[in-house]
């Protein structure tokens, strides 16, 4: 049985307060994360695809309008409080802004040995306070440089750190990490990758690793899942996806990652639209018909599905929709 | 490519007065830019590249200042002139595309008339006709529509907003564009559309371009020479190829063997350690409590940024010459 299974799940936002519009977040959304093997899979997406959302719902933090999300095959909406308790043990999350995530009166000792407490998996303090020293090495921090300490004393690499060993405390199935990294520099940013490297394989944690960058996703991930306003357009193992996309969007994505290395530069050009609004506008049609090099009058009339293209692998454009033609 | 220099930064020195001590951003910082060339300032978070731009440029504000140096622009020392003098230079000669520029933008007021009001600064009293004619002009050539225009900053995407930012940079011709994290926070095709409007900028009007940004991987897209920042000073200067294919200073390698590449899959090597607080950088050189190939005379005495050939410098004790350093 999966541990997760996202199903059709859609959101949708007012847009204002006098007015019946939405803003739909995430458009009927399907995946799932097995239980075993543990697997890092990676959701992507420019800025204000639904990525968070996603997370979010995943989370419990938001209902969705419509669509359900599975712990175990029961709608986590459905859970009793036993049920419920269990579910956040078992599932962990490390934001993207990890400053937000603390209690600014809580010292780092607080914000590691409460969780412990609260789910009985230490009995004493001293237990609890062995726990969080363990958990701080395994993420290369000094216990005794930074437990004393309160968040506003932590670089943001620090904080970024403790929240990934928070999560581990509680020896989830799985963390769902939103853009653990990007405030991160590069020289540490490696070693934060390799931790969460480590917690899969030593420890058997999954992650849901949620960026925009893929080149990150390329070295860590098993599995991607890239969506566009709302939708997933392209999904399946990374490397078949980043070494050879399929959907017209990821394929002008995959082009446009800068690449470490002045001997292979781009060589062609690219054109970006002429004008771009900052509001939204809904679209019947596939969500990059207005920008896609290879659109077909179809595309305007209708949402391709996402349909299983080759094992594992899966696609939202009609160019591969066999019965289109 | 020429040998000129149109810009050159000597032993700048740039520091902000804080209740705990000086913080020492910019520490001895010296580099020339050629007529022409892109030129690439990289370096972590924190490490001084706003704040070198802000330093060249007088625009660095208390409790940061100027504590010693030059920079030489088309013969002149900018830290020397009069504002007077100074403003008349921006735009015309120098343009400055600050961090998160994309909020910069007056948001209430129609982008037509904020470039108009730079092109009236400069230019004085135009008719109207021609100023719209000019806007028209730039936009086409630069992949915007010239309806655009017409509109409020807040009704554009971000992209969008910041792609009319660069455009507007080049409208009065300058021989200096300064780019700071231009394409931080954007997508990677949007980013990918604003760095080669650079770099039309560049081939069309002439400008140099100093682009400063943390992304390795897009310094190895566009630049032609490369300067590598750590703690407030410069640790290496060279051509990019170079700089990429052979590093010199460890703190170089250690950046790029940290980023990944979706060209290739390698177990990706960390760098222990912080970068040092500003205010009580470590003596010797500024590198050595994290660098895996320090020696003694690392830990005391700060290495000179010294020529290495082909028009590379470094500043490391490996690459120190003994008598030299006697
Ligand atoms: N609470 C909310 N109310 C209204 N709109 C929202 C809300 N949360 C998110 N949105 C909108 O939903 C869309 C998706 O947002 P989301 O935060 O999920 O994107 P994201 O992929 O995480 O982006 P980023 O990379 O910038 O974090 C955006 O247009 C956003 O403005
Ligand atoms: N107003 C200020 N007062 C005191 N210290 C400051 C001030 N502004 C910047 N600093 C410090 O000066 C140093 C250099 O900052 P700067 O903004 O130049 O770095 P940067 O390389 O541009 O970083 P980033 O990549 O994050 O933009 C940092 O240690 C910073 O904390
Ligand atoms: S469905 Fe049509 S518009 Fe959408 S990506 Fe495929 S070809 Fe392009
Ligand atoms: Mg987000
Ligand atoms: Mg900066």
């Amino acid at each position: 049985m999966n541990l997760i299974e996202v199903k059709d799940l859609t959101k949708k936002f007012p847009l204002g307060r006098w007015t019946k519009r939405t803003l739909t977040a995430v458009d009927r959304v399907s995946f799932s994360i097995p239980e075993k093997p543990p697997k890092i899979i990676t959701l992507a997406g420019e800025s204000g695809s639904g990525k968070t959302t996603t997370a979010r719902l995943i989370l419990g933090f938001i209902k969705p309008t419509s669509g359900r999300v599975l712990w175990r095959g029961r709608d986590i909406w459905k859970l009793d409080k036993k049920g419920w308790k269990q579910y956040r043990k078992e599932v962990q999350a490390v934001f993207q802004d990890p400053y937000s995530a603390f209690n600014p009166l809580f010292k780092v000792d607080r914000v590691l040995t409460i969780p412990l407490k609260k789910f009985g998996l230490a009995s004493t303090d001293e237990e609890a306070y062995e726990m969080a020293c363990k958990a701080l090495e395994i993420v290369g921090l000094r216990p005794e440089e930074v437990l004393g300490k309160y968040p506003h004393q932590l670089s943001g690499g620090e904080r970024q750190r403790i929240m990934l060993a928070r999560a581990f405390l509680l020896k989830p199935k799985l963390i769902i990490a939103d853009e653990p990294v990007s405030m991160i520099d590069a020289s540490l940013r490696a070693s934060i990758l390799n931790i969460m490297f480590d917690f899969k394989d030593k420890w058997g944690v999954s992650f849901l690793y949620i960026t925009h960058d893929l080149s990150t996703a390329y070295y860590i991930s098993d599995e991607i899942i890239i969506m566009y306003r709302g939708s997933i357009m392209e999904m399946g193992p990374v490397d078949d996806v980043i070494e050879d996309p399929m959907h017209p969007y990821v394929r002008l994505l995959i082009e446009s990652i800068p690449i470490p290395d002045p001997s292979k530069r781009w060589m062609e050009r690219i054109i970006l639209p002429k004008v771009e609004l900052s509001r939204v506008v809904e679209i019947k049609g596939c969500k990059f018909y207005d920008r896609c090099p290879k659109r077909m009058p179809m595309c305007a009339e209708r949402m391709p599905k996402l349909i299983e293209v080759e094992r594992g692998r899966r696609v939202a454009c009609f160019l591969y929709h066999k019965e289109a033609f | 490519m020429s040998m000129e220099k149109l810009v050159e930064v000597r032993n700048l020195k740039a520091y902000y007065k804080t209740r705990s001590g000086e913080v020492k951003a910019v520490d001895g910082v010296s580099f020339y830019i050629r007529p022409k060339e892109i030129f690439g300032i990289a370096g972590e978070s924190g490490c001084g590249k706003s704040t070198l731009a802000l330093a060249m440029l007088r625009l660095l504000k208390p409790p940061g200042y100027i504590a010693g140096g030059q920079v030489i622009f088309q013969g002149k020392d900018l830290l020397k002139l009069k504002a007077e003098e100074l403003r008349s230079l921006r735009w015309k000669y120098i343009s400055y595309i600050p961090q998160s520029s994309m909020n910069a933008l007056n948001p209430v007021k129609r982008i037509r008339d904020q470039i108009a009001d730079v092109i009236k600064t400069h230019e004085g009293e135009i008719p109207d006709e021609e100023i719209d004619k000019r806007i028209e002009e730039l936009f086409t050539s630069t992949g915007l529509s010239p309806a655009v225009a017409k509109m409020y900053p807040h009704e554009l995407s971000g992209g969008m907003r910041q792609r009319v930012i660069i455009a507007m940079s080049a409208i009065l011709n300058p021989r200096l564009i300064v780019a700071d994290e231009p394409t931080t926070a954007l997508d990677v095709v949007v980013q990918r559309g604003i760095l080669q409007l650079l770099l039309d900028i560049r081939n069309k009007i002439g400008s140099s371009i100093m682009l400063i940004t943390h992304d390795m991987a897009v310094q190895a897209e566009v630049v032609d020479r490369l300067a590598v920042m750590y703690a407030g000073k410069i640790v290496e200067i060279g051509d990019v190829d170079h700089v990429f294919k052979e590093p010199l200073h460890p703190y170089t390698s250690a950046l790029i063997g940290a980023i990944p590449s979706i060209r290739e899959k390698r177990r990706l090597k960390g760098l222990k350690g912080l970068p040092p607080d500003l205010r009580r950088p470590p003596p010797g050189c500024r590198f050595h409590p994290r660098c895996p190939h320090a020696k003694e005379i690392c830990k005391k005495v700060e290495p000179p940024l010294v020529e290495v050939g082909r028009g590379r410098v470094v500043a490391c004790h490996l690459y120190v010459e003994e008598e030299v350093r006697a």
